[in-house]
């Protein structure tokens, strides 16, 4: 399933809203850093990680996890990895 | 009848021993110049000035965005001196409370070395913390002085500010944010430029306190776990025999000064060594460590259970391509290190990973598998030199047999309270404000620890469990109460349990249960502002991971929830 990054952006943002909830995220810039821009430790890292891959199907490497540091990054690695899956 | 005799000859010539650990290890140090006393900040930075190494580097700090900054043990030492002079400056005097909520940024370790100097008792503060924790921590200390920065300020204590009642001064180190002129409202920068960088240090007793922790119980508020200057001769002596720490060492400690590993550990024992701390400002990532541990030459590296299973999915993998030939010592704390964990260390790192034990109330290392010592996979290890440890009897209902004011101690193989024999130089000294609650830690010449253990036939210890419903979330307690209390407070909820679920990474994460108002609706809404109310307040670190509704929660006859019935049935649930 290919998304159009608007679409992306979005789901980010949602999946993002689930775990920093107290955050305001709609008005996040997607090119902010997320851990310095929210509350967010390594725990609630991993579950957003983990929330991705569910809404996504993506496998992310732990290897890439400092590729997704702000939600503009997040759409660009999820889009890359979406069209290489299919 | 034999084991007993040679046990109780054994324990009395232990005993000997113990003493003479100390002394040797209180002569290791030097004390105040012309026998002023014995003050940490002197024996963590002045004496190796005095003693002609105050070129070498202190602190090597890593920021998050890859500068890089270093203070020699003379730098350290002025800036510190400029620190207890800026709290001179202020009016501040010995004795009272300087608190510091900050990342790990050199602000944060001259905060605390300058206030030790002044004989403020210094309390850092976890920086994840929400308004909540802060505010019940920094009134139960009575907090002069607050040191942060202008985004902390603002999010954290501005909401709060009204009902900090004894804060007098707030110091702001500076970043992106530009405060607010306010009254009370200081800058750091503004401060540390006109306070002068020489400071004496005035007598200091052993016995006078310099160490604020909070740690978290099963009912009520935290509890502040006061430290002495002494402690500085366990957190020196725990270095040579537990962390192997030498003049010179790389040392990498990689928890927050907020917790009480990353003050004993973080700051003091190494810097007492004469070793060189890294502080990287930035959170867990597996690369950036390893690239640390390779590039910087890290020779002795603390670090937790979590971290290590972390680092274990990530695999051997992720190792190889770095060199880790300057690695000399693994050693981890926080919550016990799982068998295979030490296993996998081996084929990692080519060496043990050496799990210990000890607790805010300890102040250092209690327990430990060290070099030199046969490490047993799963075990917390032996008593470290000046200690003695044994297993107390319980009842059911975790009652002590007492015998003649003193508790039965179990044999090997049984499973009891681990206690420590009172006496030990990092022993705390109370729980501010909450005598009653301090002396219920002991029994007869004991310290309870809380923690359910047993002892083997080797002496070595195996964790069994907490007493209590505290979680241990990431290697911090948690305590329910504090969780439940702040969920409480939101308008639809009726009722609060919170309990700890089992975690294969983090050991254990914060659930909650709740029963909501008559009338009010559960949909997904409701279910975002709870969570996120309660990460306003709490923070993320404390913050319930998951919350539920249910419609009711189990009492006892009293009426309290029952934690211990919620957490069976959710194991039972979940398999």
């Amino acid at each position: 399933m290919n998304r159009t990054s608007a679409e992306m952006d979005r789901l980010v943002r949602e999946v993002l809203s689930d775990i920093a909830a107290e955050a305001d995220i709609n008005a996040l810039p997607a090119d902010k850093d997320l851990r310095d821009a929210l509350d967010i430790d390594s725990v609630d890292f991993l579950n957003f990680i983990a929330a991705l891959h569910e809404q996504t199907g993506v496998d992310v490497p732990e290897r890439d996890y400092p590729s997704l540091t702000t939600i503009a990054r997040c759409v660009d690695y999820l889009s890359k990895a979406s069209v290489a899956d299919s | 009848m034999w084991r007993q005799t040679s046990h109780a000859r054994r324990v009395s010539a232990q005993r000997t021993d113990n003493v003479q650990v100390w002394s040797a290890a209180r002569a290791a140090l030097d004390g105040l110049p012309h026998g002023a006393g014995l003050n940490i900040a002197h024996e963590a930075v002045d004496r190796h000035v005095l003693h002609g190494r105050g070129g070498e580097t202190a602190i090597r700090w890593l920021g998050k965005k890859g500068d890089r900054r270093e203070l020699t043990y003379e730098q350290l030492r002025d800036e510190s001196n400029r620190f207890a002079n800026l709290l001179v400056g202020l009016g501040v005097v010995p004795g009272e409370r300087v608190f510091v909520l900050l990342g790990r940024v050199p602000e944060l370790y001259v905060s605390v070395l300058g206030a030790l100097k002044h004989r403020t008792v210094v309390c850092p503060l976890f920086s994840s913390f929400g308004p909540e924790p802060i505010k019940q921590r920094v009134n139960l200390g009575s907090a002069s002085v607050l040191v942060t920065t202008a985004a902390h300020y603002a999010r954290k204590i501005v909401p709060i500010r009204s009902e900090l009642s004894t804060l007098r001064h707030v110091v702001l180190v500076s970043d992106d944010v530009a405060p607010e002129p306010e009254d009370g409202v200081m800058s750091w920068a503004l401060l540390m430029g006109e306070a002068s960088s020489s400071y004496r240090i005035g007598p200091t007793s052993p016995e006078d306190p310099a160490l604020l922790h909070f740690t978290s119980g099963t009912t009520g508020t935290p509890k502040g776990v006061v430290h002495v200057h002494e402690a500085v001769v366990a957190h020196h002596a725990t270095g040579t025999h537990v962390l192997d720490l030498r003049a010179g060492d790389i040392f990498w400690c990689t928890a927050d000064p907020g917790w009480v590993t990353g003050t004993s550990y973080g700051i003091v024992s190494p810097l007492t060594h004469g070793a060189t701390l890294i502080v990287d400002e930035a959170d867990f990532d597996v690369d950036r460590w390893y690239g640390i541990l390779q590039s910087e030459r890290v020779n002795v590296w603390y670090t937790a259970p979590t971290a290590i299973r972390m680092l274990m999915r990530a695999g051997t993998k992720a190792v190889r391509g770095h060199d880790l030939s300057a690695l000399r010592v693994v050693a981890s704390v926080g919550e016990p290190l799982n068998p295979e964990a030490v296993i996998w260390g081996r084929a990692a790192y080519g060496m043990d990973i050496l799990d210990n034990w000890w607790q805010t109330e300890t102040g250092g290392i209690m327990i430990a598998n060290r070099p030199g010592l046969a490490v047993k996979p799963g075990s917390m290890g032996v008593a470290v030199p000046g200690i003695e440890a044994q297993i107390l009897r319980r009842d059911p209902a975790g009652h002590l047999e007492m015998n003649d004011g003193e508790p039965a101690i179990e044999p090997p193989g049984v499973d009891g309270e681990l206690a420590l024999r009172v006496g030990w130089p990092s022993m705390f000294r109370a729980y501010l404000g909450m005598e009653d609650r301090y002396r219920k830690c002991f029994a007869g010449s004991w310290y309870r620890t809380g923690d359910l253990a047993r002892i083997d036939d080797d002496g070595y210890f195996w964790f069994v469990g907490r007493a209590d419903d505290v979680i241990k979330s990431a290697g911090h307690l948690i305590g329910p109460f504090e969780v439940e209390s702040a969920l409480m407070e939101h308008a639809a909820i009726a009722e609060a349990g919170v309990i700890g679920i089992p975690d294969p990474v983090i050991g254990e994460v914060v659930k909650a249960f709740v029963v909501l108002k008559q009338g009010v609706v559960d949909d997904p809404a409701l279910r975002r502002d709870l969570m996120a109310h309660a990460r306003r307040k709490l923070g993320a670190v404390i913050a319930p991971r998951e919350i539920v509704v249910r419609n009711e929660l189990p009492h006892t006859r009293s009426g309290k929830i029952m934690r211990r019935l919620l957490k069976a049935r959710e194991l039972e649930a979940h398999g």
